[in-house]
């Protein structure tokens, strides 16, 4: 466009119009100030993380009072939380959502749900850590176990489960159920027929979402079973009881940056005597956090990637 | 051909729909639970002679493994409080600038890029920040005069970083919530993007933008693991009398933090015990309040 073919430029639309690409350069930059950081921290956690990272990491329990050593039960522990959570938060949640969007009325109660979906999402996780002491640990009578943490953390995740499925009904047309419901199906028939098939990838994004939540929560199992110090015997296969205390990835990270201290003397490999550390067994241990850190970001980050490429998916695949 | 249902599948039929609405009003059972639990661990003390909730909220003595206990928990409220509004501080204006950019000033496949990009940030565990504060950001605030690198400040930016995310994602719906037909108006009277923004857009959305900086208060406040690990964990009163009346690198006690690292070493059902309880029940009033109040700010109070 050339000068004849628009209005003269006033002093006041160059202002304008250099303004507008401050402001636009200056929104760029806090943005990408808002995320560089974080880019630049975990990769210097990564290039900490280095000296320790490797199959064997994950694979190997813990040695020399955890000097050296992989986090194998700590993996572990994280998955039993994971699964155990998911077999709660999964179906109840899913359920939730299905009352929510299929069978309740706009009244008073159904609001009320929604302010306590609401709620329950905004509770501090400490105040979770405290009604599972109280509700799973104490009343219920299970102890400090993996059964009362993973209990916990269902409750504590439920409402993203919650969500993502009412997202993903309300997404499946009203003509779908109108369908079904005219060839004289009955309600439920038709949610599980034709509702829920169309929409369950759209909640499978919620449960992974799930996942990655319930892996990476800290204070909620502080209190309610988890504990680092439980030691494993060379080549014995690790497992725990549903009523047993537990390791977890995060909080073995959280035990291992404030309050492990490396152990003055540790039994030598070769000769069994017990020995002061040497330099290099010392940087090993210093980086075993950094490598603990590495993988609980790397499994989080794994289920969010999955969820959010499943809802691109989703979205490219849409079939009405 | 039968046309009747059979009563076996009517019987299963009624008795998945009871299923259904049980689960369905399960989140209220829970929150009503939640709270019944954390105040019965803590209603003990709360009605015993030797113990106020005003000393609980103004005394700034917490002492409570000495004998006599000593419970206040002033100096904690205030940790709790400095770290949350220093790190709202640093987050708020970040978080809107980057929405508008987000929602306003960028193309599609940058806005897809950049989004994605937020919700993984969003995802990082609180612990993974905390550690973050507890060895990286240590080292840098140490530069600034602090001994340990543990404060307020390592605490404010680290949940600052964590709360973008969210506050960023909550005010871009907030953003796009706004009609096209306010953009079109605008554009069609000739004024910039810019000049759109904030004289349509900011003002169309300050509700939603309210409820965003709101349910991020509400975020930060309760954060447990990354104040924990980075503010250091000491009683101590950030405010004082003398020029600048607040020391952005003292180190302090917040009440998550208070709760998460003492209720391991506590006796089962004492005094000290049921405190922590109490701070449980005071936590969860604040995100109650905070949570409700962000709740009708966008959708106002429906009457019937």
């Amino acid at each position: 466009m050339n000068d004849s073919q628009r209005f003269t430029a006033t002093p006041f639309t160059h202002a304008k119009e250099s303004r507008e690409k401050w402001v636009k350069y200056l929104m760029f930059v806090v943005t990408l100030l808002m995320a560089m950081p974080v880019i630049l921290l975990v990769s210097y956690l990564i290039h900490k993380a280095l000296p320790v990272l490797s199959l064997e990491f994950i694979t190997d329990i813990p040695r020399n009072q955890m000097s050296a050593g992989g986090i194998w039960p700590a993996v572990l522990g994280t998955i039993y939380l994971v699964t155990l959570s998911l077999l709660v938060a999964a179906p109840v949640g899913v359920m939730a959502g299905v009352y929510l969007n299929e069978y309740a009325t706009d009244n008073w109660f159904t609001r009320l749900i929604n302010l306590a979906v609401i709620n329950l999402a905004g509770v501090p996780s400490i105040v979770h850590a405290l009604f599972g002491l109280g509700a799973f640990v104490l009343f219920a009578g299970l102890g400090e176990s993996v059964i009362a943490a993973s209990l916990t953390l269902a409750v504590m995740t439920m409402p993203v489960v919650i969500t993502s499925t009412r997202e993903a009904l309300s997404a499946v047309p009203m003509s779908f159920r109108e369908a079904s419901w005219n060839m004289g199906v009955s309600r439920w028939q038709t949610i599980r027929g034709v509702v829920l098939p169309n929409s369950v990838s759209g909640i499978l994004t919620g449960v992974i979402l799930e996942v990655s939540r319930a892996a990476g929560e800290t204070a909620p199992i502080m209190i309610t079973g988890v504990t680092a110090s439980l030691t494993f015997k060379q080549g014995e296969s690790v497992y725990y009881l549903l009523g047993e205390k537990f390791m977890a990835l995060s909080y073995h990270l959280y035990y291992f940056s404030t309050q492990w201290t490396p152990p003055r003397l540790v039994i030598d490999d070769e000769s069994g005597n017990m020995v002061p550390m040497t330099q290099a067994a010392i940087e090993h241990a210093e980086a075993i956090p950094y490598g603990t850190a590495v993988v609980l970001l790397g499994v989080v980050l794994l289920f969010n990637s999955l969820s959010i490429s499943f809802r691109y998916y989703l979205r490219t695949n849409r079939k009405w | 051909m039968e046309l009747q249902r059979t009563k076996w599948k009517a019987f299963y039929e009624g008795l998945i729909e009871w299923i259904i609405r049980i689960c369905g009003i399960s989140a209220v059972i829970f929150v009503f639970a939640i709270f019944i639990f954390v105040f019965w661990e803590g209603k003990g003390l709360l009605f015993s002679e030797n113990f106020s909730v005003w000393e609980l909220l103004t005394s700034e003595k917490w002492d409570p493994t000495h004998e006599p206990a000593s419970f206040g928990a002033a100096r904690i409220i205030l940790g709790t409080f400095s770290v949350a509004i220093l790190a709202m501080t640093i987050a708020v204006p970040f978080s809107l600038g980057g929405a508008i950019f987000i929602s306003e000033f960028c193309g599609t496949q940058l806005k897809e890029i950049l989004k994605v990009v937020i919700e993984l940030l969003a995802a990082i565990p609180s612990v993974v920040w905390g550690f973050i504060g507890l060895t990286i950001m240590s080292i840098l605030i140490r530069d600034l005069g602090s001994t340990t690198g543990l404060s307020i400040l390592n605490g404010a930016i680290i949940l600052a970083l964590m709360s973008m995310p969210i506050i960023l994602s909550i005010s871009e719906d907030a953003l796009n919530a706004v009609p096209d037909s306010y953009r079109e108006a605008a554009i069609g009277l000739g004024v910039t993007r810019w000049q759109m923004v904030y004289r349509v857009l900011l003002p169309g959305a300050k509700k939603g933008l309210l409820a965003a900086v709101l349910l991020g208060m509400g975020r930060v406040v309760g954060e447990t693991m990354a104040v924990l690990m980075a503010t250091g964990h000491a009683l101590n009163n950030p405010f004082d009398t003398t020029f600048p009346f607040f020391h952005a690198l003292t180190e302090v006690k917040t009440l998550t933090a208070t709760i998460a690292s003492e209720m391991g070493e506590v006796e089962r059902g004492g005094d000290h015990w049921q405190v922590l309880f109490l701070i449980g029940v005071l936590l969860f009033t604040i995100t109650f309040i905070v949570n409700m109040t962000a709740h009708f700010v966008v959708h106002g109070v429906k009457r019937k």
